[in-house]
């Protein structure tokens, strides 16, 4: 039983960590909460299904389809809901409301596109294979979500350390005007930043569509609130911090249902969110907690 | 006949009032803790605590509508203080996060409670549906009246000077002497109060409660309310409560995609009317202009006029 | 405590932000009825210091003692109350509200009805309203600015927010005014206004800090002036004193004029 829960919790966790990765990553190079991550992320599975179902691609280049689809919704999103208020220089709150608002459309566009029903990848997307190793029992699915999400965490960790764009990401997170006064184009980098961390979305979408085996509008909405307890157990726009957060939130939302009570598994998430604020706002990796507005 | 019409107009829209009016004080309460700068979307969830309290004492007490509402509200207010204390000496986005997994846990609470506990206390995910109907539509004029002077009241008191000097700018608030730590919590506390008195009127009203009325799309309707009609005076979210109230009679045609509505509102207001429709600066320009002497009419005018 | 005890005293005050120290083991200390200058090249540390004072920055270590208290590490609101009010390098008025408003939360520690009162239409607190709209309209009188009250703040000529940014200061009645470079936009004639302006301030028995690039202000207002230079005091004493401190002349021609 232990075995097979660590298994589970591995493969869900790898899940929350892809999402919760560009959510922090936002909030980390604007400092804006983006609570249509979730949302961005419902349309990445859609646009993975869409390509299998009606364009009949292969899986991965559905997935890469996703992942360009959600990379783009961000760019739009960025401009329709954040760049006028950053324009104006808005306070925080105003992003916030706004992404609530985009998160409300994008969600209802999908109902209205999509039916309220929810939809599956077609059962010969991936092959049905099932891997046992004693008790514990391990579906393909589950194994090429773990696989495919650590390689593309690992892409996104090179990124922001080796490349030209990553580095410069992380000096607009440091400070937006000190970057543009060294000549980095600060709007480019909060484009790659919109389409790195929805792209990331995208991707854990069609992970998740795959592996629960169900699509649909209001599938944003639990992994959104769950990825609120990673980011802030991971430590406010801590990437590294919401990896390890995203693998022990899945633990403890597992082990929980396992061993205490499957009735309160949605909660688990929450009372973990407000322990931490309570106990430690800065998050596991986290140093201070700044006192901003 | 005229007395006849209006007597149809009534029966018609006066649920829809009735909706309005629990609207308004539900915008009120996140009007209370947007002035003072922060971000709640908690008032869902104290809603959801008033109500199920409240309806509670009805069925189990009989208790009268006046002891199940002051009680519905103090149970949300206590877990509002409780919330409040250690959240709000953080910034604000913190407070953002915390109410909106609060709102959860609520939410998550009266949908268990019932297998935890073993026996029906909330009715899990079908909820309460046998409270007596005992909201009536002057008690909801009362209150929201009753809400009205006490933010006009707080609007001339040191306590509304402060709240707007927090939302402008806590850290001169601060060196001015305001407890911003302080101001926030009594926010916090009047907001939870409110929602959870709003709560058990609404649960009076509509017969019934359930767990996933008040989820986080509630609390972006009530958000939507006060961002639309503006949170600088309370008169802005009554009116915003009042519009979107009526609003979505009038586009049934958009079918299942009218929750659109609130959306596209939360974002067009927020970008280009981010005062809101009641901006008491605005307003009080044009007051002052009353005594002087009208502008000449543009020619246009004046040439129209003329024949 | 005596009466002649210095008003604020300074002891080892030292700020670190991240690696860097912004000010490191300052000690000086005010005498009441003083008028302080403190200056330095950009970046010294003057405006970190005032944080400290006034509490919006906690000191790494070090202790701040005021009319005879420890406020080391009391918050803003704390300190403020105990009578030390400021201004703000760039001008941090409620732009929104009307100069009485502003005035009025300047007085905010010297009011107590609050909601409760307001609520229940006590006398009091109509009384305490009515008698605070006259103390400030008074105020505005005295400092010749009556005529701005109900004025929008942040629609006020530059000269006029900088002077208001004071009176609400003083609403405070404080015994130590903070004034972060008044004089910063003026010209001549309304910076040798503004030293009058700040002589008057003390005649009525308020010790003030103020940092100042104006030298000839300096000279005009201060009993005492106190160096920065990369977050130490490199000098102190009367204006003509520091200005003949050849430490000083370095520091200063170390950097470019601003």
């Amino acid at each position: 039983m232990f075995w097979q829960q660590l298994v589970n919790a591995l493969w869900l966790g790898s899940v929350y960590a892809l999402f919760a990765l560009g959510y922090t990553l936002v909030f980390g190079v604007l400092d804006i909460l983006n609570l249509a991550h979730g949302a961005v992320f419902m349309w990445g599975a859609f646009f993975g299904l869409l390509a299998v179902t009606k364009l009949n691609m292969p899986i991965w280049a559905a997935l890469l389809v996703a992942m360009l689809g959600a990379g783009i919704l961000g760019i739009v999103l960025d401009r329709v809901a954040f760049r006028p208020l950053r324009k104006r220089n808005a306070p925080q709150l105003a992003a916030i409301i706004s992404s609530i608002g985009a998160s409300t459309i994008l969600v209802s566009l999908a109902q209205g596109a999509f039916g309220a029903q929810v939809s599956r990848f077609p059962f010969d997307t991936l092959p049905a294979q099932v891997f046992t190793a004693g008790p514990v029992r391990v579906t393909l699915v589950q194994v090429i979500v773990f696989a495919v999400s650590l390689v593309l965490m690992a892409a996104l960790l090179l990124f922001m350390r080796r490349s030209r764009s990553g580095k410069a990401m992380r000096a607009v997170a440091y400070s937006g005007r000190i970057s543009s006064l060294l000549g980095i184009d600060v709007d480019r980098i909060i484009v790659t930043t919109f389409f790195v961390s929805s792209a990331l979305a995208g991707a854990s979408g069609v992970f998740l569509g795959l592996a629960f085996s169900a699509i649909s509008p209001f599938m944003g909405a639990p992994i959104e609130l769950k990825g609120l307890a990673v980011i802030i157990l991971g430590g406010l726009g801590n990437v590294p911090g919401a990896i390890l957060a995203g693998f022990l939130l899945a633990a403890t939302e597992v082990f929980g249902v396992a061993y205490v009570s499957s009735d309160f598994r949605d909660a688990i998430a929450f009372t973990v969110l407000i322990l931490v604020l309570l106990i430690r706002p800065s998050g596991i990796l986290g140093t201070a907690v700044e006192r901003r507005a | 006949m005229l007395t006849q019409f209006l007597t149809d107009i009534w029966l018609v829209y006066r649920s829809v009032f009735e909706f309005a009016l629990i609207g308004s004080a539900l915008g009120l309460s996140i009007y209370i803790t947007l002035r003072t700068g922060l971000l709640s979307l908690a008032s869902a969830g104290f809603m959801s605590i008033g109500a199920y309290v409240g309806a509670l004492l009805t069925i189990h007490l009989h208790t009268p509508l006046l002891v199940s509402v002051l009680a519905g509200a103090l149970a949300a207010g206590v877990i509002g203080l409780l919330l409040g204390l250690p959240v709000l000496r953080l910034s604000g986005v913190y407070l953002a996060i915390a109410t909106i997994g609060f709102g959860e846990v609520v939410r998550v609470f009266m949908l268990n409670i019932d297998n935890l506990a073993g026996r029906t206390i909330t009715g899990g995910a079908l909820g309460l549906n046998n409270i007596p109907r005992k909201t009536e539509t002057w008690h909801l004029v009362l209150f929201v009246g009753l809400l009205i002077y006490l933010f006009v009241r707080i609007d001339r008191s040191r306590t509304g000077r402060a709240f707007d000097a927090i939302r402008q700018d806590h850290h001169v608030a601060a060196s001015m002497g305001i407890n911003v730590v302080q101001y926030r919590n009594l926010a916090f506390v009047l907001s939870a109060l409110i929602a959870g008195a709003a709560g058990v009127f609404s649960a009076h009203l509509t017969y019934f409660v359930s767990p996933n009325e008040y989820g986080f799309n509630g609390a972006v309707r009530i958000l939507t309310f006060a961002i639309l009609g503006g949170y600088l005076i309370w008169l802005g979210p009554i009116v915003g409560a009042f519009i979107l109230t009526f609003l979505p009679e009038l586009l049934r045609f958009l079918g299942p995609y009218r929750p659109i509505v609130n959306g596209v509102v939360l974002i067009l207001a927020i970008i280009y009317l981010p005062r809101g429709l009641v901006d008491p600066t605005f307003w009080r320009k044009v007051w002052r202009q009353r005594g002087k002497p009208p502008s000449p009419p543009p020619l246009e005018t004046s040439s129209e006029a003329a024949p | 405590m005596t009466p002649d005890a210095p008003l604020l005293q300074l002891s080892s005050v030292t700020k670190h932000y991240g690696g860097l120290a912004a000010l490191n083991q300052v000690s000086f200390e005010i005498a009441r009825g003083d008028i302080m200058g403190l200056i330095g090249p950009n970046g010294a540390g003057k405006t970190t210091l005032l944080n400290v004072i006034s509490g919006l920055a906690q000191e790494t270590s070090g202790t701040v003692l005021f009319n005879g208290g420890d406020i080391t590490s009391l918050p803003a609101h704390r300190i403020a109350s105990l009578g030390i009010a400021r201004t703000y390098q760039n001008i941090r008025l409620f732009n929104e509200m009307t100069v009485e408003q502003n005035l009025l939360l300047g007085r905010h520690t010297r009011t107590r009805s609050g909601m409760a009162s307001s609520l229940l239409l006590l006398p009091r607190q109509r009384r305490e309203e009515r008698q605070l709209r006259d103390d400030t309209a008074a105020l505005l009188q005295r400092m010749d600015m009556l005529a701005r009250r109900d004025a929008i703040a942040g629609e006020l000529a530059y000269g006029d927010q900088r002077r208001i940014e004071i009176i609400r200061a003083l609403a405070a009645d404080p015994l130590l005014l903070l004034l972060d470079e008044p004089s910063a936009g003026m010209n001549e004639s309304e910076t040798e206004q503004l030293g009058r302006f700040i002589l008057d301030v003390r005649n009525q028995g308020v010790t003030i800090l103020i940092i100042e690039h104006d030298m000839n202000l300096i000279s005009q207002v201060c009993d005492q002036v106190v160096v920065l230079n990369f977050g130490e005091v490199i000098s102190q004493g009367t204006p003509q004193q520091v200005q003949s401190d050849p430490l000083v002349i370095e520091a200063y021609l170390g950097q470019e004029e601003d």
